[in-house]
């Protein structure tokens, strides 16, 4: 008699829900449990920031799946509830509250946290809000609705703290990022790009002020005043914290699994345990692009990691081998970038008009990635040529007047 | 409201109505497979590819061109290619039939 075995997966986001729906379509025919602590039905996320804090659109049109999906594939999908320990050898977990649920195969699906960096005064600072989940924005919504003056402070102009700032301004906001570096985007793109932004964010009336560290978020009436280093002030009556995030993987860590920069796994999504397999933003995996351990933060590698494990899982052979690309939407431009800037020791410039270019980055020859403004072109060749590996005439590259199918040497 | 008829790479004809939005979420609430549109519709991830019929290809109007663009990450696009979170729902697209892309 075969007993039904039973996969659980730990986080309902990009990572969990399209895992879920894969391993259903490879044929699994046992049990799928699908937890999360947040109660709402697992949603998109990137446009939180973007159209959905800014059309106030509802949930319901941004759903990762409809509800009654679950219920088609037999995924027994469980919100509110927080996993607070796993039996490695039981292939047990432990709900809040004290419920067991047994595994056969366990998904780590936990993904990452906004990171709220130790400011004295923010904790107890008015209307302080990260974004990352529904119900952050939806706070934020209610929160600026309630304000008359509407003066928003974003600490960290990385892209979540610029999509927000992007959003809010639309809104009527008015909008101050304070970003740490030398420049906004310092630490994921060239001084081009941040430059562009900077203009960007500065023609549509956002102001930002690079080389900020913020020490103190004081209370002046019922205002927040956020203080940084070098003596200056601003007035807030909400604050954004965008500095960055924490990867969920302390209950992996508890129970001893490898951890390096994230859940560490293989090619195939397990973890150090065969039975527990580590996908999205919470795991560590090898690159072959780029022959290094990475981890990333992006839907998808959150989508691709998860068709990866459901074929695994199912005992198929397959290995995570995808080409890393990213976007970002802000006013009306939108960022497209492939690949993997770091290392990169030139850059090439395409411009082909003062709102559609593209940045190019190189390794001596080889190019490793291209972020793309308003130009899916670029994107798109940039994808195919990092793929086959080709050699670039740089040249030719850096002129708008050539075109890109006829850029590769060889 | 608009009928809109899929054919899938199983062969599969699944017809679908809808009154508003845009066709790749209708087709994803419906797990109409192949069209997996993984960005969410803002035309990043080239995942929800389909062909439109010839006939229909008036109805359904013409790329934009940043879709025109990113149609050629997929080596089968040809003239007929729509990705299909840019088509929005309304009578004017009653009755297309769409190729799922595989």
């Amino acid at each position: 008699m075969s007993e039904t075995k039973t996969c659980v997966v730990i986080g309902a986001s990009h990572a969990g829900v399209n895992f879920a729906f894969a391993l259903r379509q490879e044929g699994w025919e046992g049990n799928i449990i699908l937890f999360d602590k947040d109660e709402t039905l697992p949603y998109h996320r990137p446009p939180l920031s973007k159209k959905y804090l800014e059309l106030e659109d509802s949930i319901q049109n941004n759903l990762l799946k409809p509800e009654d999906s679950y219920l088609k594939e037999n995924i027994s999908l469980k919100l509110g509830k927080s996993i607070i320990n796993i039996n490695r050898e039981d292939r047990t977990l432990t709900l809040e509250g004290g419920e067991v649920q047994k595994y056969d195969k366990l998904v780590l699906a936990t993904g990452a946290r906004a990171f709220v960096p130790p400011i004295k005064g923010l904790k107890d600072a008015k209307n302080v809000f990260t974004l990352r989940n529904i119900a952050d924005v939806n706070g934020i919504r209610e929160a600026l609705n309630t304000s008359t003056a509407k003066k928003v402070v974003v600490i960290g102009g990385g892209y979540i703290g610029l999509e927000t700032a992007a959003s809010l301004k639309k809104l009527g906001a008015d909008v101050t990022v304070l970003e740490r570096e030398e420049r906004i985007l310092a630490r994921v793109t060239t001084p081009y790009l941040s430059n562009f932004f900077y203009d960007l964010h500065d023609t549509n009336g956002v102001k930002i002020y690079a080389e900020k560290e913020v020490t103190e978020v004081s209370k002046v009436g019922d205002k927040n005043m956020v203080i940084c280093s070098d003596g200056s002030s601003y007035e807030a009556d909400l604050i954004i914290v965008g500095v960055g995030i924490k990867v969920n993987s302390e209950l992996a860590e508890k129970i001893g699994l490898t951890i390096e920069n994230g859940i560490r796994v293989e090619t195939t999504a397990q973890t150090s345990d065969k039975d527990i397999y580590a996908i999205g933003d919470c795991n560590c995996h090898y690159n072959t692009f780029y022959d290094t351990f990475i981890r990333l933060e992006s839907v998808q590698n959150a989508v691709d990691q998860a068709k990866v494990a459901a074929k695994n899982i199912c005992g198929k052979t397959a290995v995570y081998d995808a080409l890393p690309w990213f976007w970002s939407d802000q006013y009306d431009v939108k960022l497209q970038i492939v690949g993997l800037s770091k290392g990169h020791d030139e850059t090439v410039v395409r411009v082909e008009d003062d709102k559609k270019f593209s940045i190019w980055y190189f390794k001596g020859d080889r190019l490793l990635a291209v972020d793309s403004i308003n130009n899916a072109k670029s994107y798109v060749f940039g994808t195919k040529y990092i793929k086959s590996k080709a050699l670039i005439d740089k040249l030719k590259l850096a002129d708008p007047n050539s075109e890109l199918k006829s850029i590769s040497i060889a | 409201m608009a009928k809109i008829t899929f054919i899938t790479s199983d062969n599969e004809k699944i017809t679908l109505e809808g009154d508003s939005g845009n066709v790749m979420q209708l087709a994803v609430n419906n797990s109409v497979k192949g069209i997996d549109g993984d960005c969410g519709g803002v035309c990043s991830c080239a995942t929800c590819h389909v062909f439109v019929s010839e006939n229909d290809i008036a109805k359904v109007g013409e790329a934009s061109e940043i879709e025109v663009d990113m149609l050629e990450l997929a080596d089968d696009a040809n003239e007929f290619s729509r990705l299909c979170c840019q088509i929005e729902i309304s009578d004017a697209i009653d009755g297309v039939e769409l190729t799922v892309a595989k």
